[in-house]
Parts: C-alpha cells; sequence; structure tokens
C-alpha cells in the first residue's frame, strides 16, 4: 500500500478535487509521468490529456484536462486546469468545437512555429478523443 | 388639491411599482448568493496562481527571461483601460462609481500627455464613457447573452487585450471593476494587469519552503505560459466579483425603492383620508344647516 498524500484539481470556475490519492497520472509537456508521495519538487505545463487519480480508499477517478499547469511538492500536488471535467461528462460536441478551432488556427497560422505550434495541439486534442472514446 | 379619485389612481400606481422593486430585489437577493457562490468557488484558482507564479518569479530571478508582459514596454506612454462594469441598470450608484474612477484616471492620464485607450466590457459603462470618450474606446465586450459568467469570457477578454500588447498598442494595462466587500459596499477599484505587478513581495510562505524546484520545461518558457493565463484569471475574477457586487448594488437599491413606495403609499393614505372625512363633513354641515333653515 502506497503512502497518501494530498491532491488538488482545480479549474478556474471551481475546486474540482481535494483528497487524499495514492498516485496521480499527469499528462506532463513533456511527457505522462506519475506522481507519488514525496516526489521532488517539480513544476510542468501540461497538455490536453486525461488525469488519472488514485484514490487513497482505492477508487480510480479519470479527468479530461485542457491545458495547464501541475505545482508538484513533497507534500502534495496541485493541478491547475484551465479547463476539467470528469472522463464520463465530458461533451463529445465542446470536444469536437475544440478540435475544429484548432484546426482552424492551424490553417490561419501566420509562421511556421505558430503552425507547428496549433498542429501540436491538434494533435495533443485528436490523441485525446481517441484516448477517451471507449470511455 | 387632487381630487379623491386622482389620489386613488396615484395609490394604486406606487402599489403597483412597488410590488415590481419587490420581486426585483428578491431576483437580486438570489442572483448574489449564486454569484456569490461562483466568485468563491474560483477563489482557490487564483490562489494558487499566485503562488506559484510568486515561486516561479522568484526562481527566474531578475534574470532577462521574464517575458514581455511582466516586465513591460519600458515605457509609459499609452495606457490601455478595460472598464467592467454590469450590462444592466438599476442598481444604484454601481456603474456610475466605477466609471468615475475611470473617468479621473483618464483625466489625470490625458493631463500628463499620456494617450489611452479604452475597452469597455458591460453596456452601462459603455454609455457613460462614450459621452466624453467616444474616439477613445477601440472596443466594446458585450455579455448581455451571458447567463453564467464562464473563464472562456475571460479568456476571450484577455486574449484581446494581450493580441493588443502583442500588436504594441499600448504599454500599461489597467483593469477598472467593483470589488465586492459586502451585500451593501461594494469598492471601486484600478489594478494594474500589464505589466504584471507580482515581482513584489514574493511570499515566503509558499508550499514547499525553499524546496528547489525542477521546472518541466524551461522556467521562462512555463512563465510566458502562464503569465498570459494569469491575465486571464485577474479578468475572470473581476468580473465574478463586478457580477456580485451589482447584484448587491440593486438589492439594497430596490429595497430603498420599495420602502421609499411603502411611505409615499401611507402618506398618500393618509392625505386620501382627510380628503374624504372633509368631504362627509362638508356634505353633513349642508344638510344640518339645511334642515335647520326650515
Amino acid at each position: 500500500m502506497a503512502e497518501a498524500f494530498k491532491f488538488e484539481l482545480v479549474s478556474p470556475e471551481r475546486l474540482l478535487v481535494s483528497t487524499e490519492v495514492e498516485s496521480v497520472v499527469i499528462p506532463g509537456a513533456e511527457g505522462e509521468m506519475t506522481v507519488m508521495a514525496h516526489h521532488a519538487p517539480v513544476m510542468t505545463t501540461i497538455k490536453p490529456g486525461v488525469v488519472t487519480v488514485k484514490t487513497a480508499s482505492g477508487g480510480e477517478e479519470r479527468y479530461v484536462v485542457f491545458g495547464g499547469f501541475a505545482d508538484i511538492v513533497p507534500a502534495g500536488c496541485t493541478l491547475l486546469a484551465e479547463s476539467a471535467v470528469a472522463v464520463k461528462d465530458v461533451d463529445r460536441a465542446d470536444l469536437a468545437r475544440r478540435i475544429q478551432e484548432a484546426k482552424e488556427d492551424a490553417a490561419d497560422a501566420k509562421d511556421d512555429q505558430a503552425r507547428s505550434k496549433a498542429e501540436q495541439f491538434l494533435s495533443q486534442l485528436t490523441t485525446l478523443e481517441g484516448a477517451i472514446l471507449p470511455a | 388639491m387632487p381630487s379623491l379619485k386622482d389620489l386613488r389612481n396615484r395609490i394604486a400606481s406606487v402599489k403597483a411599482t412597488q410590488k415590481i422593486t419587490k420581486a426585483m430585489q428578491m431576483v437580486a437577493a438570489a442572483k448574489l448568493r449564486r454569484a456569490q457562490e461562483a466568485a468563491e468557488a474560483a477563489r482557490p484558482y487564483s490562489e494558487r496562481m499566485g503562488s506559484v507564479l510568486a515561486n516561479i518569479t522568484q526562481a527566474i530571478g531578475s534574470g532577462g527571461d521574464a517575458p514581455a508582459l511582466m516586465t513591460g514596454t519600458g515605457k509609459d506612454n499609452v495606457h490601455l483601460l478595460v472598464v467592467c462594469t454590469a450590462e444592466r441598470g438599476l442598481c444604484g450608484g454601481f456603474n456610475s462609481q466605477i466609471a468615475r474612477l475611470a473617468r479621473d484616471h483618464i483625466r489625470r492620464l490625458l493631463a500628463d500627455g499620456k494617450q489611452v485607450k479604452i475597452i469597455c466590457v458591460g453596456k452601462k459603462g459603455f454609455d457613460i464613457l462614450r459621452r466624453d470618450y467616444a474616439s477613445m474606446i477601440l472596443d466594446r465586450v458585450d455579455l448581455r447573452e451571458v447567463k453564467t459568467l464562464g473563464f472562456v469570457n475571460a479568456d476571450a477578454i484577455a486574449k484581446k487585450v494581450i493580441h493588443l500588447f502583442n500588436e504594441g498598442a499600448f504599454d500599461i494595462c489597467t483593469l477598472f471593476y467593483s470589488q465586492f466587500k459586502s451585500v451593501i459596499s461594494q469598492v471601486p477599484t484600478a489594478q494594474q494587469i500589464i505589466p504584471a505587478g507580482v515581482a513584489s513581495a514574493p511570499a515566503e510562505a509558499v508550499d514547499g519552503g525553499n524546496a528547489v524546484y525542477e521546472y518541466e520545461p524551461e522556467p521562462g518558457e512555463i512563465l510566458s505560459d502562464l503569465i498570459p493565463r494569469n491575465i486571464s484569471v485577474q479578468v475572470f475574477r473581476a468580473l465574478l466579483e463586478n457580477a456580485a457586487g451589482e447584484m448587491g448594488a440593486k438589492m439594497s437599491a430596490m429595497d430603498n425603492a420599495t420602502r421609499n413606495a411603502g411611505e409615499m403609499i401611507n402618506k398618500l393614505s393618509i392625505t386620501y383620508n382627510r380628503q374624504r372625512q372633509a368631504q362627509i363633513t362638508k356634505e353633513l354641515i349642508e344638510i344640518i344647516s339645511g334642515a335647520e333653515a326650515l
């Protein structure tokens, strides 16, 4: 049994989760990472993806986040998400709209840098869509 | 002297008005509670954001790689004012207070020879400022259709501001809104959001103490991601505080109106009764004196 630590998932609208957890999988900007108790202090931005939370009581919850960043200290982990919803509540139409917007962004991009950024964002979104489809 | 019939009509119309103001007060009270809850729910995010920002600025120190949004352009010639007001009136001095603060600010800036640009959020502020400063208003954001304020609304405004900044359209951006102190007191506030005044007072009580953070990606990169988001959060907070403040102001304004209507009804009823009695007395005297004459 792994040690529990404090995890908070906050979106601008409200505090979604504030609980003791065993581990959290975060879609970091430079790769997924699993956070457990006594993690070294890390601050990372996150890309659109699924956050998997394993609570201390043994349950597992999954949330979809659209960008944000995570602040990890040995005592706990705070995830500030731009917007976050539980996987089961995901609005498919909303996701489709975001993908559409990302596509337009990619098409409108003025220089290569902006385009590659937009395309990267788009691919992250489509991966995300694939990941939650069966759910 | 108005006739009895006039008085009766008057009383009926004041009563109808009172009913309306009473209903509006109750609606405002219900909305206020919701707005307050929303404002409270948003608080953890902005608090965390503040502490994370303090942490990261500390880590970067005064290194030159802080993004321009934070350090500013180094000039202060062109000022952008984002004036947030309500969409609807009938809320006492709420809108005019914010507008007055903004106007004083504009006057001071103009006296100093600065250039001023304005973005209006909310219809009322636009209506007031348009009278004097129509040429300076760049844009207005209409939130009338919006039922529940979401982060997206704030984000859209912030993106607009950042876009203007990147184009070099202004040097300093100040946000005007009303701080929600309590139901009866809203304090109009001016807050500078660009360049962000975070560097002041790096909190010592940041969780984790002086832990050395690892950054993924580089601190500068995170910061350049974080600062625009922080601006959105500030705007969002301002909008929420405004929404709560508007409802608070509306509630007390409507409470006053209801009370005034009550007073007016009392006064009118007294006049009405007095006149009716006078008329009865007059008729009696006529009858009695008629009978005595016989």
